[in-house]
Protein backbone atom coordinates (compact mmCIF):
# COMPACT_ATOMS: atom_id res chain seq x y z
CA UNK A 1 0.00 0.00 0.00
CA UNK A 2 1.30 3.42 -0.99
CA UNK A 3 0.12 6.69 0.54
CA UNK A 4 0.92 10.28 -0.27
CA UNK A 5 -0.44 13.52 1.09
CA UNK A 6 -0.74 16.21 -1.58
CA UNK A 7 -1.92 19.79 -1.77
CA UNK A 8 -4.18 20.53 -4.71
CA UNK A 9 -2.59 23.22 -6.86
CA UNK A 10 -4.96 23.12 -9.85
CA UNK A 11 -6.04 26.72 -10.33
CA UNK A 12 -9.77 26.22 -9.97
CA UNK A 13 -9.72 22.97 -8.06
CA UNK A 14 -11.13 19.71 -9.36
CA UNK A 15 -13.92 21.06 -11.53
CA UNK A 16 -15.99 18.66 -13.60
CA UNK A 17 -13.60 18.48 -16.57
CA UNK A 18 -10.51 18.12 -14.38
CA UNK A 19 -12.26 15.47 -12.30
CA UNK A 20 -12.99 13.53 -15.49
CA UNK A 21 -9.32 13.72 -16.50
CA UNK A 22 -8.23 12.67 -13.00
CA UNK A 23 -10.49 9.61 -13.08
CA UNK A 24 -9.28 8.79 -16.57
CA UNK A 25 -5.69 8.80 -15.27
CA UNK A 26 -6.59 6.62 -12.30
CA UNK A 27 -8.28 4.10 -14.59
CA UNK A 28 -4.99 3.47 -16.39
CA UNK A 29 -3.70 1.52 -13.39
CA UNK A 30 -4.70 -1.92 -12.20
CA UNK A 31 -4.29 -1.04 -8.52
CA UNK A 32 -7.18 0.03 -6.34
CA UNK A 33 -6.76 3.78 -5.95
CA UNK A 34 -8.47 5.95 -3.36
CA UNK A 35 -8.55 9.61 -2.54
CA UNK A 36 -9.19 10.84 1.00
CA UNK A 37 -10.29 14.30 2.06
CA UNK A 38 -11.39 15.18 5.62
CA UNK A 39 -11.75 11.50 6.55
CA UNK A 40 -13.96 10.87 3.53
CA UNK A 41 -12.47 8.20 1.31
CA UNK A 42 -13.68 7.67 -2.25
CA UNK A 43 -12.62 5.42 -5.10
CA UNK A 44 -10.42 7.48 -7.40
CA UNK A 45 -11.77 5.58 -10.39
CA UNK A 46 -15.33 6.75 -9.74
CA UNK A 47 -16.12 10.10 -11.29
CA UNK A 48 -19.21 10.80 -9.19
CA UNK A 49 -17.28 9.93 -6.02
CA UNK A 50 -14.45 12.35 -6.83
CA UNK A 51 -16.81 15.14 -7.81
CA UNK A 52 -18.88 14.68 -4.62
CA UNK A 53 -15.88 15.88 -2.59
CA UNK A 54 -15.82 19.28 -4.37
CA UNK A 55 -12.06 19.67 -4.01
CA UNK A 56 -10.86 23.28 -4.09
CA UNK A 57 -7.38 24.65 -4.73
CA UNK A 58 -5.25 24.46 -1.61
CA UNK A 59 -7.05 21.44 -0.14
CA UNK A 60 -4.94 18.70 1.42
CA UNK A 61 -5.85 15.24 0.09
CA UNK A 62 -4.34 11.81 0.54
CA UNK A 63 -3.82 9.43 -2.36
CA UNK A 64 -3.86 5.78 -1.41
CA UNK A 65 -3.16 2.89 -3.75
CA UNK A 66 -2.80 -0.85 -3.32
CA UNK A 67 -1.69 -3.27 -6.02
CA UNK A 68 1.12 -4.06 -8.42
CA UNK A 69 1.43 -0.60 -9.93
CA UNK A 70 0.46 1.34 -6.80
CA UNK A 71 3.68 3.39 -6.79
CA UNK A 72 3.21 4.50 -10.36
CA UNK A 73 -0.44 5.32 -9.83
CA UNK A 74 0.21 7.53 -6.82
CA UNK A 75 3.11 9.28 -8.57
CA UNK A 76 1.07 10.04 -11.70
CA UNK A 77 -1.98 11.27 -9.80
CA UNK A 78 0.17 13.38 -7.49
CA UNK A 79 1.70 15.04 -10.51
CA UNK A 80 -1.76 15.66 -11.96
CA UNK A 81 -3.07 17.27 -8.78
CA UNK A 82 0.04 19.37 -8.24
CA UNK A 83 0.06 20.93 -11.69
CA UNK A 84 -0.99 24.54 -11.74
CA UNK A 85 -3.38 24.76 -14.69
CA UNK B 1 -27.16 13.77 -59.95
CA UNK B 2 -30.84 14.44 -59.45
CA UNK B 3 -32.66 15.78 -62.43
CA UNK B 4 -36.05 17.28 -62.95
CA UNK B 5 -37.52 17.60 -66.40
CA UNK B 6 -40.34 19.81 -67.58
CA UNK B 7 -42.40 16.64 -67.91
CA UNK B 8 -42.08 16.05 -64.12
CA UNK B 9 -43.41 19.53 -63.42
CA UNK B 10 -46.34 19.05 -65.84
CA UNK B 11 -47.31 15.83 -64.07
CA UNK B 12 -46.78 17.16 -60.57
CA UNK B 13 -48.85 20.33 -61.02
CA UNK B 14 -51.30 19.03 -63.59
CA UNK B 15 -50.42 21.70 -66.15
CA UNK B 16 -51.90 22.03 -69.57
CA UNK B 17 -49.42 22.06 -72.42
CA UNK B 18 -50.19 24.58 -75.15
CA UNK B 19 -47.22 24.51 -77.49
CA UNK B 20 -43.57 23.52 -77.79
CA UNK B 21 -44.31 19.83 -77.15
CA UNK B 22 -40.89 18.75 -78.40
CA UNK B 23 -39.21 20.43 -75.44
CA UNK B 24 -40.86 18.61 -72.54
CA UNK B 25 -37.74 16.56 -71.94
CA UNK B 26 -35.72 19.68 -71.05
CA UNK B 27 -33.93 19.67 -67.72
CA UNK B 28 -34.67 22.16 -64.98
CA UNK B 29 -31.37 22.71 -63.21
CA UNK B 30 -32.19 25.40 -60.69
CA UNK B 31 -34.98 26.09 -58.25
CA UNK B 32 -35.07 29.84 -58.92
CA UNK B 33 -38.01 31.07 -60.95
CA UNK B 34 -37.90 34.11 -63.21
CA UNK B 35 -40.72 36.56 -63.88
CA UNK B 36 -39.52 38.25 -67.05
CA UNK B 37 -41.06 41.70 -66.65
CA UNK B 38 -38.06 43.74 -67.75
CA UNK B 39 -37.45 41.34 -70.61
CA UNK B 40 -40.95 42.06 -71.89
CA UNK B 41 -39.90 45.72 -71.98
CA UNK B 42 -36.91 44.79 -74.12
CA UNK B 43 -34.09 44.48 -71.59
CA UNK B 44 -32.53 41.06 -72.17
CA UNK B 45 -28.99 41.80 -70.93
CA UNK B 46 -29.20 39.64 -67.81
CA UNK B 47 -32.02 37.37 -68.92
CA UNK B 48 -31.80 34.16 -66.80
CA UNK B 49 -32.80 31.93 -69.70
CA UNK B 50 -32.10 28.64 -67.91
CA UNK B 51 -34.81 29.22 -65.29
CA UNK B 52 -38.49 28.44 -65.50
CA UNK B 53 -40.23 31.61 -66.75
CA UNK B 54 -43.49 32.52 -65.09
CA UNK B 55 -45.87 34.99 -66.72
CA UNK B 56 -48.64 36.47 -64.60
CA UNK B 57 -51.29 39.06 -65.18
CA UNK B 58 -48.81 41.96 -64.90
CA UNK B 59 -46.46 40.64 -67.55
CA UNK B 60 -49.20 39.66 -69.98
CA UNK B 61 -51.18 42.88 -69.67
CA UNK B 62 -47.97 44.81 -70.28
CA UNK B 63 -47.28 42.63 -73.31
CA UNK B 64 -50.70 43.49 -74.75
CA UNK B 65 -49.76 47.17 -74.69
CA UNK B 66 -46.65 46.65 -76.79
CA UNK B 67 -46.69 47.76 -80.42
CA UNK B 68 -47.42 44.86 -82.79
CA UNK B 69 -44.03 45.34 -84.45
CA UNK B 70 -41.96 44.21 -81.44
CA UNK B 71 -44.24 41.50 -79.97
CA UNK B 72 -42.89 38.60 -82.04
CA UNK B 73 -39.28 39.54 -81.50
CA UNK B 74 -39.67 39.80 -77.69
CA UNK B 75 -41.29 36.39 -77.51
CA UNK B 76 -38.62 34.86 -79.70
CA UNK B 77 -35.92 36.19 -77.35
CA UNK B 78 -37.87 34.83 -74.38
CA UNK B 79 -37.92 31.33 -75.88
CA UNK B 80 -34.19 30.75 -75.53
CA UNK B 81 -32.37 27.56 -76.45
CA UNK B 82 -32.06 26.51 -72.79
CA UNK B 83 -35.34 27.76 -71.32
CA UNK B 84 -36.98 24.73 -69.70
CA UNK B 85 -40.54 26.07 -69.70
CA UNK B 86 -42.70 29.17 -69.86
CA UNK B 87 -45.68 28.96 -67.55
CA UNK B 88 -48.77 31.16 -67.73
CA UNK B 89 -50.81 31.41 -64.53
CA UNK B 90 -54.51 32.05 -63.79
CA UNK B 91 -55.55 30.06 -66.86
CA UNK B 92 -54.96 33.14 -69.00
CA UNK B 93 -54.95 33.06 -72.74
CA UNK B 94 -51.53 32.54 -74.33
CA UNK B 95 -50.53 35.29 -76.82
CA UNK B 96 -50.28 33.92 -80.34
CA UNK B 97 -46.78 35.40 -80.72
CA UNK B 98 -45.61 33.22 -77.82
CA UNK B 99 -47.15 30.09 -79.36
CA UNK B 100 -45.38 30.74 -82.64
CA UNK B 101 -42.02 31.47 -81.02
CA UNK B 102 -42.22 28.48 -78.68
CA UNK B 103 -43.07 26.03 -81.46
CA UNK B 104 -40.13 27.36 -83.43
CA UNK B 105 -37.63 26.94 -80.56
CA UNK B 106 -39.24 23.92 -78.86
CA UNK B 107 -39.85 25.64 -75.53
CA UNK B 108 -42.88 24.15 -73.76
CA UNK B 109 -45.59 26.67 -72.88
CA UNK B 110 -47.75 25.53 -69.98
CA UNK B 111 -50.85 26.90 -68.33
CA UNK B 112 -51.74 26.70 -64.64
CA UNK B 113 -55.12 27.42 -63.04
CA UNK B 114 -53.51 28.87 -59.93
CA UNK B 115 -52.63 32.46 -59.16
CA UNK B 116 -49.10 33.56 -59.95
CA UNK B 117 -47.67 34.03 -56.43
CA UNK B 118 -49.26 30.86 -55.08
CA UNK B 119 -48.03 28.78 -57.98
CA UNK B 120 -44.60 30.36 -57.83
CA UNK B 121 -44.07 29.41 -54.18
CA UNK B 122 -45.37 25.88 -54.69
CA UNK B 123 -43.08 25.39 -57.67
CA UNK B 124 -40.07 26.77 -55.77
CA UNK B 125 -40.73 24.39 -52.87
CA UNK B 126 -41.07 21.44 -55.21
CA UNK B 127 -37.92 22.27 -57.17
CA UNK B 128 -35.90 22.96 -54.04
CA UNK B 129 -36.77 19.61 -52.55
CA UNK B 130 -36.23 17.74 -55.84
CA UNK B 131 -32.92 19.44 -56.56
CA UNK B 132 -31.61 19.18 -52.98
CA UNK B 133 -28.10 17.77 -52.54
CA UNK B 134 -28.20 14.09 -51.60
CA UNK B 135 -25.93 11.40 -50.24
CA UNK B 136 -26.26 7.89 -48.82
CA UNK B 137 -24.89 6.63 -45.52
CA UNK B 138 -24.45 3.14 -44.13
CA UNK B 139 -26.49 3.15 -40.95
CA UNK B 140 -29.94 2.81 -39.43
CA UNK B 141 -32.44 5.64 -39.00
CA UNK B 142 -35.02 5.41 -36.23
CA UNK B 143 -37.57 7.92 -34.96
CA UNK B 144 -37.29 7.89 -31.16
CA UNK B 145 -39.82 10.09 -29.32
CA UNK B 146 -39.95 12.31 -32.41
CA UNK B 147 -36.16 12.65 -32.66
CA UNK B 148 -34.59 11.26 -35.84
CA UNK B 149 -31.62 9.26 -34.58
CA UNK B 150 -29.09 8.00 -37.11
CA UNK B 151 -27.26 4.95 -35.73
CA UNK B 152 -23.82 4.42 -37.25
CA UNK B 153 -21.17 1.79 -36.62
CA UNK B 154 -19.15 -0.92 -38.24
CA UNK B 155 -20.85 -3.93 -39.74
CA UNK B 156 -21.73 -6.45 -37.05
CA UNK B 157 -21.73 -4.02 -34.12
CA UNK B 158 -25.49 -4.49 -33.69
CA UNK B 159 -27.17 -1.57 -35.43
CA UNK B 160 -30.07 -3.58 -36.85
CA UNK B 161 -30.53 -5.53 -33.60
CA UNK B 162 -30.69 -2.26 -31.70
CA UNK B 163 -33.22 -0.91 -34.20
CA UNK B 164 -35.35 -4.03 -33.72
CA UNK B 165 -35.32 -3.56 -29.96
CA UNK B 166 -36.28 0.10 -30.41
CA UNK B 167 -39.18 -0.90 -32.68
CA UNK B 168 -40.36 -3.40 -30.04
CA UNK B 169 -40.34 -0.54 -27.52
CA UNK B 170 -42.75 1.37 -29.79
CA UNK B 171 -40.36 3.56 -31.79
CA UNK B 172 -40.38 3.80 -35.57
CA UNK B 173 -38.02 2.43 -38.16
CA UNK B 174 -37.22 4.68 -41.10
CA UNK B 175 -34.36 2.90 -42.85
CA UNK B 176 -32.04 -0.03 -42.20
CA UNK B 177 -28.54 -0.53 -43.57
CA UNK B 178 -28.62 2.26 -46.15
CA UNK B 179 -30.08 5.69 -45.51
CA UNK B 180 -30.65 8.10 -48.37
CA UNK B 181 -30.07 11.62 -47.16
CA UNK B 182 -31.15 14.89 -48.73
CA UNK B 183 -30.50 18.38 -47.50
CA UNK B 184 -33.81 20.11 -48.09
CA UNK B 185 -32.75 23.45 -46.70
CA UNK B 186 -29.96 24.84 -44.61
CA UNK B 187 -29.40 22.70 -41.52
CA UNK B 188 -32.25 20.38 -42.37
CA UNK B 189 -31.42 16.90 -43.57
CA UNK B 190 -34.02 14.27 -44.24
CA UNK B 191 -33.33 10.54 -44.27
CA UNK B 192 -35.35 7.91 -46.08
CA UNK B 193 -34.86 4.30 -47.15
CA UNK B 194 -33.94 3.30 -50.69
CA UNK B 195 -37.33 2.36 -52.22
CA UNK B 196 -36.33 -1.30 -52.50
CA UNK B 197 -35.48 -1.62 -48.78
CA UNK B 198 -38.54 0.15 -47.41
CA UNK B 199 -39.92 -1.46 -44.20
CA UNK B 200 -37.23 -4.13 -44.24
CA UNK B 201 -34.71 -5.05 -41.57
CA UNK B 202 -32.00 -7.66 -41.76
CA UNK B 203 -31.21 -9.61 -38.61
CA UNK B 204 -28.37 -12.12 -38.59
CA UNK B 205 -29.76 -15.58 -37.95
CA UNK B 206 -33.32 -14.73 -39.03
CA UNK B 207 -32.80 -13.00 -42.34
CA UNK B 208 -34.87 -10.24 -43.87
CA UNK B 209 -38.01 -9.30 -41.96
CA UNK B 210 -40.78 -6.85 -42.81
CA UNK B 211 -41.32 -4.46 -39.91
CA UNK B 212 -44.59 -3.13 -41.34
CA UNK B 213 -46.30 -6.51 -41.57
CA UNK B 214 -44.80 -7.75 -38.30
CA UNK B 215 -45.43 -4.72 -36.10
CA UNK B 216 -48.00 -2.67 -38.02
CA UNK B 217 -48.16 0.76 -39.57
CA UNK B 218 -47.20 2.54 -36.35
CA UNK B 219 -43.75 0.92 -36.41
CA UNK B 220 -42.52 2.60 -39.57
CA UNK B 221 -42.04 6.02 -41.09
CA UNK B 222 -41.28 6.83 -44.74
CA UNK B 223 -38.85 9.66 -43.95
CA UNK B 224 -37.60 11.65 -40.98
CA UNK B 225 -35.46 14.67 -40.27
CA UNK B 226 -32.14 13.61 -38.73
CA UNK B 227 -31.17 15.52 -35.59
CA UNK B 228 -28.89 13.19 -33.63
CA UNK B 229 -26.14 10.79 -34.65
CA UNK B 230 -25.18 7.87 -32.41
CA UNK B 231 -22.10 5.89 -33.27
CA UNK B 232 -21.81 2.40 -31.82
CA UNK B 233 -18.39 0.89 -31.38
CA UNK B 234 -16.92 -2.12 -29.65
CA UNK B 235 -15.67 -1.04 -26.21
CA UNK B 236 -12.00 -0.11 -26.41
CA UNK B 237 -10.45 -0.08 -22.92
CA UNK B 238 -7.77 2.38 -24.05
CA UNK B 239 -10.20 4.88 -25.51
CA UNK B 240 -11.69 7.70 -23.49
CA UNK B 241 -15.47 7.96 -23.60
CA UNK B 242 -17.38 11.05 -22.59
CA UNK B 243 -18.21 10.83 -18.89
CA UNK B 244 -19.80 14.21 -18.33
CA UNK B 245 -21.73 15.24 -21.42
CA UNK B 246 -20.46 18.84 -21.17
CA UNK B 247 -18.85 18.92 -24.58
CA UNK B 248 -20.66 17.96 -27.75
CA UNK B 249 -18.99 16.15 -30.60
CA UNK B 250 -20.21 17.21 -34.05
CA UNK B 251 -20.48 15.44 -37.35
CA UNK B 252 -21.03 16.99 -40.74
CA UNK B 253 -23.42 15.45 -43.26
CA UNK B 254 -23.58 17.38 -46.54
CA UNK B 255 -23.44 20.92 -45.06
CA UNK B 256 -25.30 20.25 -41.85
CA UNK B 257 -23.62 19.90 -38.46
CA UNK B 258 -25.21 17.32 -36.18
CA UNK B 259 -24.57 16.37 -32.57
CA UNK B 260 -22.84 13.01 -32.39
CA UNK B 261 -22.54 10.64 -29.44
CA UNK B 262 -20.15 7.71 -29.36
CA UNK B 263 -21.52 4.80 -27.38
CA UNK B 264 -19.33 1.82 -26.52
CA UNK B 265 -20.96 -1.57 -26.91
CA UNK B 266 -20.18 -4.29 -24.42
CA UNK B 267 -21.99 -7.41 -23.32
CA UNK B 268 -24.43 -6.44 -20.60
CA UNK B 269 -24.89 -2.89 -21.84
CA UNK B 270 -28.39 -2.39 -23.07
CA UNK B 271 -27.74 -0.22 -26.09
CA UNK B 272 -31.36 0.40 -27.02
CA UNK B 273 -32.15 1.84 -23.59
CA UNK B 274 -29.03 4.03 -23.76
CA UNK B 275 -30.03 5.36 -27.18
CA UNK B 276 -33.59 5.95 -25.97
CA UNK B 277 -32.26 7.99 -23.06
CA UNK B 278 -29.79 9.81 -25.32
CA UNK B 279 -32.71 10.92 -27.49
CA UNK B 280 -34.74 12.07 -24.47
CA UNK B 281 -31.75 13.88 -23.01
CA UNK B 282 -31.15 15.60 -26.34
CA UNK B 283 -34.75 16.82 -26.36
CA UNK B 284 -34.35 18.06 -22.81
CA UNK B 285 -31.18 19.96 -23.74
CA UNK B 286 -33.01 21.60 -26.65
CA UNK B 287 -35.66 22.71 -24.17
CA UNK B 288 -32.93 24.32 -22.10
CA UNK B 289 -32.41 21.74 -19.36
CA UNK B 290 -28.82 20.56 -19.32
CA UNK B 291 -28.12 18.27 -16.37
CA UNK B 292 -24.36 18.17 -16.94
CA UNK B 293 -24.04 21.96 -17.08
CA UNK B 294 -26.27 22.47 -14.08
CA UNK B 295 -24.25 20.00 -12.09
CA UNK B 296 -20.98 21.57 -13.19
CA UNK B 297 -22.19 24.99 -12.03
CA UNK B 298 -23.28 23.58 -8.69
CA UNK B 299 -19.90 21.88 -8.26
CA UNK B 300 -18.02 25.07 -9.13
CA UNK B 301 -20.02 27.00 -6.51
CA UNK B 302 -19.24 24.42 -3.81
CA UNK B 303 -15.55 24.34 -4.77
CA UNK B 304 -15.44 28.14 -4.64
CA UNK B 305 -16.97 28.23 -1.15
CA UNK B 306 -14.67 25.41 0.04
CA UNK B 307 -11.70 27.40 -1.25
CA UNK B 308 -12.77 30.53 0.65
CA UNK B 309 -13.14 28.63 3.92
CA UNK B 310 -9.62 27.25 3.52
CA UNK B 311 -8.26 30.80 3.37
CA UNK B 312 -9.31 31.32 7.00
CA UNK B 313 -7.51 28.26 8.26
Amino acid sequence: MVENQVEVKLKSGLQARQAALFVQQANRYKSDVFLEKDNKKVNAKSIMGIMSLAIARGTQVTLIAAGDDAEKAVAALTEFIEQED
Amino acid sequence: MVQVTTRDVIEKFNLQIISGHEGIGRYITMSDISRPGLEMAGYFTHYPANRVQLLGKTELSFFEMLPESVKSERMRLLCARNTPAIIISRNMEVPKELIEASNENHVPVLVSKQTTTHFSSRLTNYLESELAPTTAIHGVLVDIYGIGVLILGKSGVGKSETALELVKKGHRLVADDSVEIRQESENMIIGSPPPLLEHLLEIRGIGIINIMTLFGASAIRPYKRITLVVELEIWDPDKVYDRLGLDEEKMKIIDTELTKLTIPVQPGRNVSVIIEVAAMNYRLKKMGVNAAEEFSRRLDAVIASNGEMDDFK
